[in-house]
């Protein structure tokens, strides 16, 4: 049992309207850049792309590296099965994100700033124009250096992969980049360069508006703050919603459920699926020592009720994963063939159950070899599905 | 010259002749003949002085960069996870019934193409499709029908 663990608090920060964005960009951009990023660092923000990055130390690094050219980009190829929150930011509150963006720019030395915008979004990219216009006029007039455009993505899961982001950028194949050098460092163009989720942009925007104690008192040990979740499946209710980070995940079903949920696949594809015994074991916020099981997640929530095949899922997340995977590396581009072929044979009688071990396996293989995130995570899905539901895979 | 070419000329100018601006221009071109065709990478890689192959291998990349030809209308369903429970293949039926065509496939006056495609990010409002850029939610086989005869009355 989680002893620490909070009850399901619904937050409204990231979609309130608010007309302070002149303000708190004028304000910010007269604070010592030292002070603002210890704001960052005490608020205890991590990225909420899923990977859990800590937002302050990432701004520090990079206004740390010398050079006169830096990049400020903000990622918006939302690509992760089950996630759509950032469409909504950037609908309703891109003067948060753009906001944040220039501040950013300001503390690590940027004058550039992009967002990465998926393809799929691509009726977002006039109204965002005309926000980055009206957001321009007020930087000259303040006399902030700070240029934002818009880059359009055309349709690749993998480009939402933070190097690959910057290989799309230049021209070039979506393919990931080894790291390190990591993007601080090295990113954009060689350059060194801040790249954010477009929500975590949007929660440095609360941060510099109220101080970083409203964010941090938020939340649990090691999972501050709100975050925003992208619930749909099987569930009364699906939409977009700003939680206080560390629930249950047996709260949350209870809030969100159909009163039949199975499982619960918290973080997309390349996330977990938790079976309803652990439910009320699993926390959901980082990884932690004193909250259980806690699962991390850019914010997907998709619920399943008893009526789902667990196998017919995997196969459509096999699918998904051999179609985007890049097919640069070796365990990414041949695992996710095999491991849908495999899971298909063991279906079909073709081979017996054990052969699932094997596959287990070579899904674990994926997640020490593979060159970035996407083939090392496809084994979070494959094993928690395997391991929870095998009479499925089987029969 | 022909007006792909000249097409390409301008897409080049608007957006440079650098290899980042190499996607803008692809996009551009499907815009302008909703496929990539061979002819348009080869004028693109000379009017970027880039080998041809650098051109095809970034188009090819990209799953809204089709390199086959396609209708005017592409109409793209999403067949990931939320879509796939809520009826996307209800949607698919409706839509091959009417058209007349399968996955991938070309209605023959040009004016349609279907395929599938990955996550759009709509899945609290399931079953989801684009048709070109333009986005369709909370499917029905009525609903798509309906659509779909306000596309058949556009001009080609």
């Amino acid at each position: 049992m989680i002893e620490q663990h909070l009850l399901l608090k619904r937050v409204d920060f990231i979609f309130v309207q608010d007309t302070d964005w002149e303000k708190i960009l004028q304000k910010s951009i007269q604070r010592p850049k030292q002070e603002l990023i210890n704001e960052l660092i005490s608020s205890e923000l991590k990225g909420r792309g899923g990977a859990g990055f800590p937002t302050g130390l990432k701004w520090k690094l990079t206004s740390e590296v010398e050079g006169s050219e830096k990049y400020v980009i903000c990622n918006a190829d939302e690509g992760e099965p089950g996630t759509f929150k950032d469409r909504e930011i950037l609908t309703r509150v891109p003067y948060k994100v753009l906001t944040a963006m220039a501040v950013c720019g300001f503390i690590v030395g940027a004058t550039n700033g992009i967002i990465y915008l998926r393809g799929e979004y691509q009726f977002l990219e006039k109204p965002l124009k005309e926000a980055i216009n009206e957001f321009s006029y007020f930087c000259k007039k303040i006399n902030l250096d700070f240029a934002i455009r818009v880059f359009m993505g055309s349709g690749a899961y993998i480009c939402g992969e933070e190097t690959a982001l910057f290989e799309s950028l230049e021209g070039k194949r979506g393919e990931p980049r080894n790291k390190p050098p990591f993007p601080s460092v090295s990113g954009y163009r060689n350059k060194p360069t801040v790249i954010n989720n477009v929500e975590t942009l949007a929660h440095t925007y609360t941060i510099f508006k109220y101080g970083a104690k409203k964010f941090y008192d938020l939340g649990v040990q090691y999972s501050r703050g709100s975050k925003l979740f992208s619930v749909s499946g099987d569930t009364p209710k699906p939409g977009i919603y700003e939680l206080e980070l560390g629930m249950s995940l047996q709260d949350f079903v209870d809030e969100f459920g159909d009163g039949d949920t199975k499982a619960v696949q918290v973080g997309g594809a390349s996330g977990f699926l938790v079976p309803r015994k652990k439910f009320s074991e699993t926390a959901i916020g980082y990884q932690g020592k004193l909250i259980g099981i806690s699962l991390p997640t850019g914010g997907s929530m998709m619920l399943f009720n008893s009526s789902r095949s667990m196998y017919n899922l995997l196969d459509n997340y096999l699918e998904f994963f051999r179609e985007e995977s890049c097919g640069q590396c070796t365990p990414c581009r041949i695992g996710c063939q095999q491991l849908l072929a495999g899971i298909k044979a063991v279906k079909k009688g073709d081979r017996p159950a054990p052969y699932l071990d094997k596959l287990l396996k070579l899904s674990e293989t994926m997640q020490f070899t593979a060159k970035c995130g996407l083939g090392q995570s496809v084994a979070n899905s494959f094993a928690s599905i395997v391991e929870n539901f095998r009479e499925e895979m089987i029969y | 010259m022909d007006s792909l070419h000249n097409r390409i000329v301008a897409l080049a100018d608007l957006h440079g002749r650098t290899r980042e601006s190499l996607l803008p221009i692809l996009q551009g071109v499907v815009e302008y003949e909703n496929y990539l065709s061979q002819r348009s990478m080869v004028e693109i890689s000379r009017e970027l002085d880039l080998p041809a192959a650098e051109v095809y291998g970034t188009a090819t990349f990209y799953s809204f960069l089709e390199h086959r030809k396609m209708g005017k209308f592409t109409i793209r369903v999403c067949k990931t996870i939320s879509c796939s429970m809520m009826g996307k293949n209800q949607i698919l039926l409706a839509i091959k019934d009417m058209l007349k065509i399968e996955i991938g496939q070309t209605t023959q006056d040009g004016r349609f193409s279907l395929v599938e495609t990955n996550c759009l990010g709509w899945c609290h409002k399931a079953p989801a499709m684009v048709i070109n850029h333009e986005v369709y939610t909370e499917l029905t086989p009525e609903k798509v029908r309906e659509i779909l005869s306000d596309y058949l009355k556009k001009e080609l």
